[in-house]
């Protein structure tokens, strides 16, 4: 884990966040404050990167989000390094997660690999500046808009080492790609127009 | 006989139409909720338990008979809860999420009737982490319902005080474990419990607890509506309904789309999905259950029913209805040792012979690819996936052996030959044995 322990020790939620810690801790019962712990650290990384650019956890911040629901530092942490969405250490300003499980591998995720290899990234690391991380995930469940990437809130799909190489361009040239499928499908509706339920398409 | 629209459940499984109450309402949903639950807790039961349904979530069990199984009072005073598992992370699925971000209110609705029957007192929706987007939609869908009284107290009228609430998760595969997921709604690690006490006893917070699949909670208020005959008279004896099949892998057009269970694997890839890529003689084999399940060859998928008993004479499984096919350019041996390193990466590490098992087996694996292994290693591969299944608390061991038990069973001797290429011999069985 890499941060310094002092450097986030000041964390506070924000008005608005400290509101929704609020909410978020009255969706369960009285006593069972503890069930709120992953949706705090959510709000906890979504706050930090909103605030720092990046979306990760340094270990003051999730002491904070235990002492707030009195749970021992520990458990806190167990439960942020158990989970894999939870950023232990800083992350570029966008995280590719391009999808590697079988059915996207049938369809073509070599080809997303290697398209984020020719632009400079690498698995596991910060790259580009400072503005990519990529790491290979396990399936994402966009299965039949394989293969798929997402990166930060969105997925991209139906992807060729073409659109990707272009999502990847348009975010280095600062402009924000389409989401969704890249081949102009709807959903998971069969390319060229649906099979069924015509009458409301 | 593919499923007449009029038969669809899902009219907005691709989203043409928005996902709000106003259009949801307009589909039919929330349409006298209220008149629904006025039938009684226990004729709910009764029809959905007429209907046939079967858990929707991959294993199959009955769906009626087990909301039977929760307490009908509460004798010490400890409240019931529904549990909608929409953590759906089985490589090949992708149907939950159709139906949380085009059509929540089938999902909430869903999910307000059977809580009312199984006398729970809330729900919570776990909806995988990675699920976004979808989240969102279910979070402003579950803000609309309480807004218009459909949920909260007194729902839809009713005199029942019911909350649904949604938890988001983390990215942990296991948590769809239904013992996972309460430990992980607890704010714990998503590590299995060992069972009994079944979550119907102690499930969350102590407290008796059904887990049900989205599909499975959203599919009950129009089978209450248009009758439990009507469910149970689409698809087989004992394998009843419409299944939502995902489509993924080696098909001209892969597609998540309703259909008749049992429907033939060859009429539901013909119809719905373009064929197969190349034609049907391009087919080398298809999991069509989701990653768990052994792969089943071409010869004999091609005509077999897609249901719970078809594929189980398969040898194979339903599991999610996640159909993932594969054409003769497959690397059939690297497809399942990738499935192989899921496994390794999702295993929870609590019981030793997944833990050690799935990185073991999956490092037997790659080198199966490359052929850079002893020809005795395929049969010690095979001992070791049935050291490892029915040997851990929960069902991950089993579905991380049972992918490299299809393979052997069926692709032996692709295994083999290149064992032989790589050790610098023809390929001929047995030859690489006799000249050690």
């Amino acid at each position: 884990m890499s941060g310094t322990v002092t450097e986030f020790a000041d964390f506070r939620w924000t008005e608005a966040n400290r509101q929704e810690a609020e909410r978020i801790i009255g969706r369960y019962p009285k006593g069972r404050e503890a069930s709120a712990i992953m949706p705090l650290l959510w709000l906890a990384q979504y706050q930090m990167s909103a605030q720092t650019g990046v979306a990760w956890l340094p270990l003051p911040v999730i002491e904070f989000v235990a002492a707030q629901i009195g749970m021992p530092k520990i458990r806190a942490l167990e439960v942020a390094s158990f989970y894999t969405m939870y950023n232990l250490a800083p992350v570029g300003r966008f995280h590719v997660q391009v999808c590697g499980t079988t059915p996207c591998m049938l369809r073509g995720s070599d080809d997303v690999l290697r398209a984020c290899a020719d632009k400079g990234l690498k698995k596991g690391d910060v790259t580009n500046g400072g503005l990519f991380t990529l790491t290979e995930v396990e399936c994402l469940g966009a299965c039949a808009n394989a293969p798929m990437v997402q990166i930060n809130d969105d997925n991209y799909e139906d992807l060729t080492y073409e659109s990707m190489t272009a999502i990847l361009d348009a975010l280095i040239a600062g402009k924000t790609p389409k989401a969704g499928s890249q081949i102009g499908r709807t959903a998971s509706c069969p390319e060229g127009g649906p099979t069924t339920l015509k009458d409301v398409a | 006989m593919t499923l007449a629209d009029k038969d669809r459940i899902f009219t907005n499984l691709y989203g043409f139409q928005p996902w709000g109450i106003a259009h949801a309402m307009k589909r039919g949903d929330w349409a006298d909720t209220k008149a629904l639950m006025a039938q009684g807790q226990d004729a709910i039961i009764q029809k959905v338990k007429d209907s046939g349904l079967r858990g929707r979530g991959g294993a199959g069990f009955p769906t009626g008979m087990k909301w039977s199984f929760m307490p009908k009072e509460s004798k010490d005073g400890r409240p019931s809860f529904l549990v909608v598992n929409a953590d759906e992370s089985e490589p090949g699925s992708c149907k939950d999420r159709e139906i949380i971000r085009h059509d929540p209110h089938k999902l909430i609705e869903g999910a307000l009737i059977a809580g009312y029957a199984m006398r729970a007192r809330a729900a919570y929706i776990y909806i995988r982490g990675e699920y976004i987007r979808e989240a969102e939609v279910l979070f402003a869908a579950v803000e609309e319902a309480y807004a218009k009284g459909f949920i909260g107290k007194n729902a839809c009228g009713s005199g029942y005080d019911f909350d649904v609430f949604v938890h988001r998760g983390g990215g942990a595969y296991i948590c769809g474990e239904e013992t996972a997921m309460i430990e992980s709604l607890e704010g714990k690690k998503g590590q299995p419990r060992l069972k009994p006490p079944f979550p119907a006893g102690v499930g969350l917070y102590g407290c008796p607890t059904t887990v049900n699949n989205v599909e499975s909670i959203a599919v009950v208020p129009t089978i209450l509506r248009r009758g439990a005959d009507w469910f149970a008279g689409i698809g087989r004896p004992n394998n009843t309904g419409t299944k939502l099949f995902q489509i993924a892998g080696h098909v001209n057009a892969p597609c998540v789309v309703e259909e008749a269970m049992s429907i033939p694997f060859r009429e539901l890839i013909d119809t719905q999905c373009g064929g197969i890529r190349g034609g049907w003689d391009n087919l080398l084999a298809v999991i069509p259950g989701g990653s768990s399940v052994p792969l089943v060859p071409a010869e004999q998928i091609i005509d077999a029913p897609m249901d719970f008993v078809g594929l189980k004479e398969l040898k194979s499984g339903l599991g999610t209805a996640a159909v993932i096919v594969m054409d003769k350019s497959t690397d059939i041996v690297r497809a399942i040792a990738r499935i192989s390193y899921f496994y390794k990466h999702e295993s929870c590490g609590q019981c030793t012979p997944c833990r050690e098992g799935t990185g073991w087996m999956w490092r037997v694996m790659e080198r199966l690819v490359t052929g850079d292994a002893e020809p005795h290693e395929v049969d010690l591969l095979l001992e070791v996936t049935t050291q490892v299944e029915g040997h851990t608390i929960c069902a991950l061991g089993d579905a991380a052996a049972w992918p490299i038990q299809g393979l052997i069973r069926h692709f032996r001797p692709e295994i083999e030959k290149r064992i032989a290429k790589r050790r610098g011999f023809v390929a001929v069985p047995g030859l690489a044995e006799a000249a050690e």
